[in-house]
């Protein structure tokens, strides 16, 4: 076991799934569009231009905030957040800085520090045109509604925070407010990392923040190379510099970008364009009331089924799959023995919800096969018999080891009992009868 | 507690922070001249507002504007691209954001101008058929707006402002893009980048800023309606030194959409013309709320109803200290005026005057350097380095009072010091229907005369910075002249909505003197 402890916080950023951008009406869809197609004196940060928030992203981060178990702040504000950026349009970022929509919350055992609402920034791509290194600017994605999720420093290794990150995600999906992408870059993680000497130690005095990492896989890794990597410097009795890092996924290793020393001051104050938000606590129940039922108790419900661990996870990684399932549950009632273990079988290992867009088709054919299996044994027995007495030929060539007539015998029992047999049942019974013919 | 000397080094954080490129020289004038001012600004420390909230912007309380999530048209990939300097396959083309800071400030040469009118009112003469002049911080889709900064020298805008929309609906035609203080920043006229406006009344004195070129073009008569904004006193200033009425109105009573951002907390799209009448006439046309600002939202502005005037006070702090002889007597004189007309004028305090302008020149800009910050000659216009001298100076000072250290002791604290000014009006407004007071404590001065020395023009703004600070109208209106033949005017302000009154009050003045019927020889 290592001596050190490692320290972790995320900030998740994630766009929402609105029709239109956070302050003006271009589409909110960037993924795969042309160039600057989607933009307008807003988004574009043209002269005179001025913002008008959209009402449902402001929606959509309380729910999210509420399914974090945060303190909605009934009073809240935008803010300018002032840094330059060619990808920045206006020379600042409309943020929220000291009264963000959502305040302190938890998800699991993790704490949360604050929900807040922002707007994403352009896009650059890093190109030479005629020898000279330039930057070039798409605009489309500047003004999409973005939230941003900072936890509490509260965990302790890369695959807790992955397990973190993924719940989060399966919140978001859940919510329907992002598709919450991580290869799409719809969902954006950034981790502060730092080794602290004991579990019980203040925090340490630094903290190096984790880039560029799109993908769950790569967050865990990154991290867990990187908690390495201040492990080494710190046994050596060096001091970790605090940093900003990015993660290369072809060397597998995290590298310096920017050190904190030339650390921005973005000069935050209220934003004068927008008018504040006020919100009454009737209105937060209502919000509250719109939120669905969340994979957390989804998965407390289906594990009560008595379903495995692993049906379980399958079924709740999909909103619509485990809504599925509750329904064919209901509509099994009475009509299958032990209906959720059949569903959640035939679901997880076969797919078969696929073929019936609606749960009360999957039951109709569960039905119609649980029919066939429970054909009553001494039906089966009569017809073997029938069969056996009328086909002496065959049991004769089956006693002299031609065992090939089984097969036709089986065919036999199956008509007679139109199709209805289990075959399984029909083989033993025709097997046993025929080596009691020969005793 | 005095003001740190400031280092220059300090200045060259502050310079870092605002992305402004300095020389040398420019960093030794604006460390000395920003000590100055901000040793001036220290005056705030009289005040205690420990348990004063501050006040950012003014709103009547309203609060959740939204926009319904609705797609609306962007504008086509040729439209957004049509003002960049640079781009390739549907991208803007932007200085490679690895290299090195000096290889992307290679400064272009400014381009001269040519001059359209003996006044330097007229920037852009858009069409000989019209009827209309916009201060150029309105933005025309297809017709050159600059804001008076050579960062705009060239821009050809892809829409149309809400205000300009409105009088085009009406049947108003833009002939005339005018000159103003570059981006608002003045109180002179003198401040535009393409040369100060000339004041008719005599060619060797400011017109008074910054909507100077507005004022001027109405004054001799080229247009009978400009468009004008006003943010502490840019349409009152102008107006008063060039003999034409403009009205200030309540902040968020006309749309602010498309008309280029200095202060977007004080900023009101205003209007000049000869007379009060012909002012009320315009301003009903752009007197409406807009879906695109939020902050033009108010319900207070249907839920108003004029009080009928009967009490005009008269503000002690304006007719005390440092204010001209001659401009004190021409005023009370014009306050005869209503007296005869048998309103009551009484004397009132608004205690915090004094501290209107240290109060306004934080906020103020704090904004603009915040609001100049997208000038980065990327999507339109040229780079940073073309902000003319005042710009930069506003830049620095807006980014030194809000930056880390310094907020809470600048920025901060003039938005408490708003706060009493505000109460200090809504105290006066219990007391008097109106208020009424001299524009400018001294009549039009010298172009040239003050132009180094940028507090003592600061100190211009007195007398504006109360309706300013605390959102209320104003109508600036022209009330007689100095021995030596300078217009002089007088504005009346009212409670925020209360423009019906002010005209009322404007026209009574205006039907018992002939003061706005002098024009200046052409």
């Amino acid at each position: 076991m290592s001596k050190y402890h490692p320290v972790i916080g995320l900030e998740v950023h994630v766009e929402l799934a609105t029709q239109s951008k956070m302050f003006c009406g271009c589409p909110a869809d960037h993924f795969a569009v042309s160039p600057n197609t989607q933009t307008c004196p807003v988004c574009l940060g043209l002269p005179g231009a001025l913002p008008v928030p959209n009402k449902k992203a402001v929606e959509w981060t309380m729910m999210l905030g509420l399914a974090l178990d945060c303190k909605v702040n009934l009073e809240s504000k935008f803010d300018r957040k002032h840094y330059f950026y060619p990808d920045l349009p206006k020379g600042y970022q409309i943020s929220q800085y000291d009264a963000p929509l959502c305040g302190v919350g938890k998800l699991g055992k993790i704490r949360i520090r604050r929900v807040h609402l922002e707007e994403d920034t352009g896009k650059l791509q890093h190109t030479t045109l005629n020898g000279k290194k330039v930057s070039l600017v798409d605009f489309n994605r500047s003004g999409v509604p973005l939230v941003e999720v900072v936890t509490e420093p509260d965990l302790t290794s890369a695959l807790e925070a992955e397990k973190f990150a993924r719940e989060l995600q399966l919140i978001i999906r859940y919510l329907g407010i992002s598709d919450a992408d991580m290869e799409k870059g719809s969902m954006r993680l950034e981790a502060n990392i730092s080794l602290a000497t004991s579990e019980v130690a203040k925090l340490p005095g630094y903290k190096v923040e984790l880039k560029n990492i799109n993908s769950f896989g790569f967050m865990k890794k990154a991290i867990g190379v990187e908690i390495k990597r201040q492990e080494e410097i710190l046994s050596s009795g060096k001091k970790v510099t605090q940093e900003t890092r990015g993660y290369s996924e072809e060397t597998g290793k995290t590298f310096s970008q920017r050190t904190k020393e030339e650390e921005q001051d973005y000069r935050y104050f209220p934003e004068p364009d927008i008018p504040p938000m006020k919100y009454s606590n009737k209105q937060i129940n209502e919000l509250s009331n719109k939120i669905p039922e969340l994979p957390n108790v989804k998965r407390e419900k289906l594990k009560k089924l008595g379903l495995s661990v692993n049906y379980v996870e399958v079924l709740v990684a999909d909103r619509s799959r485990a809504e599925y399932f509750e329904q064919a549950l209901r509509q099994a009632q009475g009509k299958l023995a032990e209906p959720a273990k059949l569903i959640a079988s035939v679901m997880v290992n076969q797919n078969l919800d696929q073929d019936f867009p609606e749960p009360a088709g999957l039951i109709r054919k569960l039905i119609e096969l649980g029919k066939r299996k429970y054909v009553q044994v001494d039906e089966v027995e009569k017809v073997v018999q029938v069969v056996l007495k009328e086909n002496g030929k065959a049991v004769q060539d089956y006693s002299k080891g031609k065992k090939e007539v089984l097969g036709f015998l089986i065919g036999q029992v199956q008509a007679g009992l139109k199709g209805q047999g289990n075959p399984r049942q029909i083989q033993e019974i025709l097997v046993n009868s025929l080596s009691d013919d020969q005793n | 507690m005095p003001m740190a000397k400031l280092k220059k080094s300090d200045v060259e954080h502050v310079a870092k922070l605002a992305n402004l490129t300095l020389s040398q020289k420019e960093l030794t004038q604006y460390t000395k001249q920003l000590e100055a001012v901000l040793d001036y600004m220290d005056v705030l420390n009289e005040l205690d507002t420990s348990a004063v909230e501050p006040t950012y912007q003014i709103l009547d309380d309203t609060k959740n504007i939204f926009r319904e999530d609705k797609v609306q048209s962007s504008l086509t990939q040729d439209d957004a691209l049509s003002s960049a300097k640079d781009t390739y396959n549907g991208f803007f083309v932007a200085a490679d954001v690895f290299g090195s800071k000096k290889e992307k400030n290679i400064p272009e040469k400014a381009t001269s101008r040519i001059k359209l009118d003996q006044y330097n009112a007229i920037l852009t003469k858009a069409n000989p058929e019209g009827n209309l002049g916009h201060k150029d911080l309105f933005v025309t889709k297809g017709i050159e707006t600059t804001a008076g900064s050579r960062v705009l020298a060239g821009y050809l805008p892809q829409y149309d402002g809400t205000v300009v929309k409105l009088l085009k609906d009406a049947g108003y035609v833009t002939k005339y893009k005018l000159n103003q203080d570059a981006w608002g920043h003045g109180a002179s006229g003198e401040n535009s980048d393409f040369g100060p406006t000339k004041n008719p009344w005599d060619m060797s004195k400011v017109s008074g800023g910054s909507s100077s070129g507005s004022a001027v073009a109405v004054a001799t008569g080229v247009v009978e309606l400009a468009t004008a904004t006003d943010t502490c006193g840019s349409v009152r200033m102008p107006a008063s030194y060039t003999n034409v009425c403009g009205i200030k109105p309540t902040y968020g009573a006309v749309s602010r959409y498309g008309v280029i951002a200095f202060a977007s907390s004080l900023d009101c799209p205003s209007l000049i013309s000869s007379t009060v009448t012909k002012l009320r006439k315009y301003f009903q046309i752009i007197y409406k709320g807009d879906p695109l600002d939020a902050t033009s939202q108010s319900k207070a502005r249907s839920e108003h109803v004029d009080k009928k005037v009967k009490k005009l006070g008269i503000p002690r702090e304006f007719i005390s200290e440092g204010i001209d002889k001659e401009t004190r007597e021409i005023f009370l004189k014009a306050t005869e005026i209503y007296k005869s007309l048998g309103y009551e004028i009484v004397d009132i305090s608004l205690p915090h005057t004094k501290y209107g302008v240290a109060a306004y020149y934080i906020i103020a800009p704090t904004e603009t350097a915040s609001n100049l910050s997208r000038y980065d000659g990327v999507r339109y216009g040229h780079p940073r380095s073309f902000f003319g001298p005042e710009a930069k100076r506003r830049i620095m000072l807006g980014t030194f009072a809000s930056s880390a250290g310094y907020v809470g002791r600048y920025y901060e604290k003039a938005a408490r010091a708003r706060t009493l000014i505000k109460s200090d009006l809504a105290k006066a407004f219990e007391k008097v229907d109106a208020i009424v007071a001299p524009v400018s404590p001294i009549p039009p001065y010298d172009i040239g005369e003050k132009v180094n020395d940028p507090l003592q023009l600061y100190l211009m703004d007195v007398y504006a910075a109360p309706a300013s600070l605390s959102g209320v109208p104003s109508l600036a209106l022209p009330c007689g002249f100095t021995n030596s033949g300078l217009p002089t005017g007088m504005q009346i302000f009212g409670p925020r909505w209360s423009e019906g009154a002010l005209f009322d009050l404007g026209e009574k003045y205006q039907a018992k003197t002939d003061w706005h019927k002098k024009k200046p020889k052409v």
